[in-house]
């Protein structure tokens, strides 16, 4: 009976093709539209990690005084750690691993004369951060706490960057020139390019290109390396060194709890914490200000998509909405058209059930055919993302989940416009059509 | 025209057009909506900035040399530049141009008890005091950017420092008006927290580096202060069809002068492709707000056109009948025009209590203005001519139906 529908059903689309290139076209551009948004939006709240990111939880604490009035646009400070914040959540340890990170740009002098100094971007973490997130090495190793504790001067280069300055050499034990200061080449890491940035000053970056190094945090914190992140400060005189400052926030640090206890433990310990700093006169606000954000809710808390792209998903899906309506009109003129061939089947014993089956497959055929000109639109409407020079553009691109998105969702839509349309059209009553015609 | 016939068939349609009102109101409270955000981004994105956009062009460079004096090396620079043929002239400012998003911004008071009044609120909210975009450069900076003097005079040579903060500054009118309402800025005396700086000139306009909000978006203080640090933009002036070449020249001979240093190439611009990077995510927002306009409007033509060609066959015999009974071809083809007219005119009605339902949903979410009455009409019109337009042919059709088909049966 189902490949007789079918056959009616293309049949009777072929009769009047002008009416049904319209709402397949239609259907199309809708569905084209909308797919587009929602795949820009898809890749965007992505899981960056997708295997280890439940087990990794950002602390947050808040540190600012009282009195200190947040200015609406400016980066929030507590969005960071400070410097010996970092370090007290760091030497007590209480989580599996845990590292503290800033991002900087350095200028690079390559040794070889055909290569002009050019700036990188990299990370300055403490010995865990490699491991933490499971950064995959190409040749030779992270470093240990021992190199953060004497501030050697270590660093691991990304396969691009070491291809750049090495040729095709691996580069282990060579040094390089960061800054104004010379590295050992200790490990090469293999392309590692989470997106969005979770790990980063979301605030200052959250797309973008790949970690060209990483270096000891304490040996960047003595050479007095820039920072490229925000670096919120409140304190009134600026006593001293400001980096290692308790009231600028600069540090992002990161720790991975493998089991729910372990995640109530470490926000206990994050309460005690700030108590204890409370109790010292250090912090002004109350302990239970700090927060532990798994990392998929830190994605949601910082919420990365712009309110431009956000608009834009609701125009797409307005203008799906009036694709739809635009459908049921057509169809339920389609359908009553066909009343007399519907009155004559009903009169030779068809019952309602059977019509609504029949035209249900009639629309879902529409939805079908404009799933394929929908899913052509979409990739056109993707390319067209991925020519703007917004730094999450580069990833626009379908997964399988997005093209079986596409289909199900034109096929959802006609299947939903041609409801209406069916239902009327089975009520045709069997025996007056026939009279009157 | 009676209306009638039209209303008692209508009636015999209800679902039918009910759908089409229902298209033509989604449609018209959306293309209302969409319509209105297109005039806010036009308007955002055509905000003069006071300087001569189009004969400007800038290059960067960040000296990599320790211990180099950065100030001597830009005089250098500055010297080359200048020789350049087709630079009309050149001046270096510390980072930033209107538009260019780095900002560097200060709180400044027309008076200290001002000051005083912000310390004691611990905000600059109500004080007096106003926190402007601050520009430095080199001598020459207000001729090259081509910024009109409105009253008092540019800077003396002398003027100029090299380090610690200048005595004077010129500020534009729009910042001159919030720090002294009502009152002649001129030869007034602002106090920045430590000392007292007299404004010596007022420029009729230069835009911020990052817009804030309409009302402060023209507050800038230009300092005659020298780029102190190696890091530098060079601003040049040239006629706007040397541009390209001017900064091809300009990037090699500062290589050849001194190689210690990066010009990244994504710094070499002309002032139009700053200001077109600045509103690049406003003109795609445009591009895209316009296309969905476009594609309702289409949509929506569509569903007339396939419902009224289904109609006119509907009612061949009728239309029959009423031709043979002696209504001319006009009146067929005005029955259908005003039951086009009838069925988007009440989609308005409703359409238009759902564009004010959704602009309230904007507003809410996406900081959008109160949408201003009069785009009710033209969304009105727009619609009114679109059914009309759409429904034409086939209503030219159902005139072109026969009388004697009234004498067939189907």
């Amino acid at each position: 009976m189902f490949g007789y529908y079918i056959q009616m059903a293309l049949r009777s689309l072929k009769r009047s093709p002008i009416l049904t290139a319209l709402m397949v076209l239609a259907i199309g551009l809708g569905i084209g539209a909308s797919m587009t948004m929602i795949t820009v939006l898809h890749v965007m709240t992505n899981d960056p990690l997708p295997g280890r990111s439940a087990m990794l939880f950002t602390p947050h604490l808040d540190p600012l005084p009282l009195n200190h009035k947040h200015r609406g646009d400016g980066p929030d400070p507590t969005d960071n750690l400070t410097w010996p914040d970092a370090m007290a959540l760091l030497n007590a340890h209480p989580a599996t691993r845990q590292a503290a990170s800033a991002g900087g740009s350095l200028l690079v002098r390559p040794a070889r004369a055909d290569v002009r100094p050019f700036n990188v971007s990299g990370r300055y973490a403490t010995a865990d951060f490699l491991s933490l997130f499971g950064v995959p090495f190409a040749h030779g190793q992270g470093w240990s706490a021992a190199d953060d504790a004497s501030r050697n001067h270590v660093v691991v280069l990304s396969e691009t960057l070491a291809r750049k300055l090495f040729g095709d050499a691996s580069g282990i034990g060579q040094a390089v020139r960061l800054g104004d200061s010379d590295f050992r080449v200790i490990g090469v890491t293999a392309d590692w390019r989470p997106q969005p940035m979770f790990y980063a000053d979301l605030s200052a970056q959250s797309f973008g290109d790949a970690d060209q190094f990483f270096l000891p945090l304490s040996t960047a914190v003595d050479l007095k390396f820039q920072t490229s992140g925000n670096q919120s400060s409140w304190g009134k005189g600026d006593s001293g060194d400001s980096m290692t400052s308790g009231e600028m926030t600069w540090l992002q640090f990161w720790v991975q709890l493998d089991s729910a206890a372990q995640v109530q433990a470490y926000h206990q310990f994050l309460i005690d914490y700030s108590a204890q700093q409370k109790s010292l006169g250090r912090f002004q606000r109350p302990p239970t200000d700090a927060k532990l954000y798994s990392l998929m809710g830190w994605l949601a808390h910082k919420n990365l998509v712009p309110t431009d792209v956000r608009l834009q998903l609701w125009l797409a899906l307005g203008f799906l909405l009036v694709c739809i309506v635009n459908i049921v009109a057509l169809l339920l003129a389609k359908f009553l058209r066909r009343s007399g061939e519907i009155s004559v089947r009903r009169a030779l014993g068809a019952r309602r059930r059977d019509i609504f089956q029949q035209l249900g497959i009639e629309s879902a055929l529409i939805g079908v055919a404009g799933g394929v000109l929908g899913l052509v639109i979409a990739q056109l409407g993707l390319w067209s993302v991925r020519h703007r020079p917004d730094d999450y553009a580069q990833l626009a691109q379908m997964d399988m989940l997005m093209l079986f998105g596409t289909f199900a969702l034109a096929v959802f839509a006609s299947i939903l416009a041609g409801l209406l349309p069916a239902w009327r059209a089975c009520r045709v009553p069997p025996a007056l059509q026939l009279k009157t015609s | 025209m009676q209306l009638r016939p039209i209303l008692s068939t209508l009636r015999r349609h209800k679902l039918t057009a009910g759908l089409l009102v229902l298209q033509a109101a989604i449609t018209c409270a959306i293309v209302c909506n969409v319509v209105f955000m297109i005039a806010n981004r036009v308007q955002r994105i055509s905000v003069p900035t006071g300087i001569a956009e189009n004969e400007l062009s800038v290059i960067q460079s960040t000296g990599i040399e320790k211990g180099a004096n950065p100030q001597a090396q830009h005089a250098a620079d500055l010297a080359t530049l200048r020789g350049i043929p087709g630079v009309q002239s050149a001046v270096a400012v510390s980072y930033s141009m209107p538009l260019d998003q780095s900002e560097s911004s200060s709180g400044i008071c027309p008076s200290k008890q001002a000051l005083d009044r912000a310390m004691q609120n611990n905000s600059i909210e109500g004080s007096g005091c106003v926190e402007p975009a601050v520009y430095d450069g080199t001598p020459g900076l207000i001729k090259t950017l081509g910024l009109r003097l409105v009253a008092g005079r540019d800077f003396r040579p002398e003027e100029f420092v090299s380090e610690g903060k200048p005595a004077v500054a010129i500020v534009t009118r729009a910042l001159a008006q919030h720090l002294y309402p009502g009152e002649q800025a001129l030869g007034k005396s602002m106090y920045d927290g430590d000392n007292y700086v007299l404004i010596v000139g007022i420029v009729d306009r230069l835009l911020r580096p990052n817009l804030r909000a309409p009302g402060v978006d023209g507050d800038s203080l230009i300092s005659p202060r020298r780029p102190p640090d190696l890091s530098v933009l060079y601003v040049m002036r040239s006629a706007p069809q040397d541009r390209a070449s001017v900064l091809q020249a300009a990037s090699a001979a500062l290589l050849k002068l001194n190689p210690n240093r990066l010009i990244p190439p994504t710094r070499m611009q002309t002032y139009q492709e700053i200001r077109a990077e600045y509103f690049q995510r406003d003109t795609t927002m445009i591009g895209l707000l316009l296309a969905s306009a476009l594609g309702l409007l289409f949509v929506t033509a569509l569903g007339i056109t396939g419902l009224a060609n289904f109609w006119v066959q509907q009612r061949r015999r009728s239309i029959g009948i009423r031709r043979a009974i002696g209504a001319t071809r006009g009146d067929i083809v005005r029955y259908f025009l005003t039951e086009n007219f009838l069925i988007v005119s009440v989609g308005i009605v409703l359409g238009m209590l759902l564009a004010f339902l959704l602009n309230g949903v904007l507003m809410q979410h996406y900081e959008l203005p109160r949408l201003p009455l009069f785009y009710l009409p033209i969304g009105a019109l727009l619609l009114w001519g679109l059914g009309q337009l759409a429904v034409l042919g086939p209503a030219l059709r159902a005139a072109a139906v026969p009388p004697v088909v009234a004498t067939r049966s189907v």
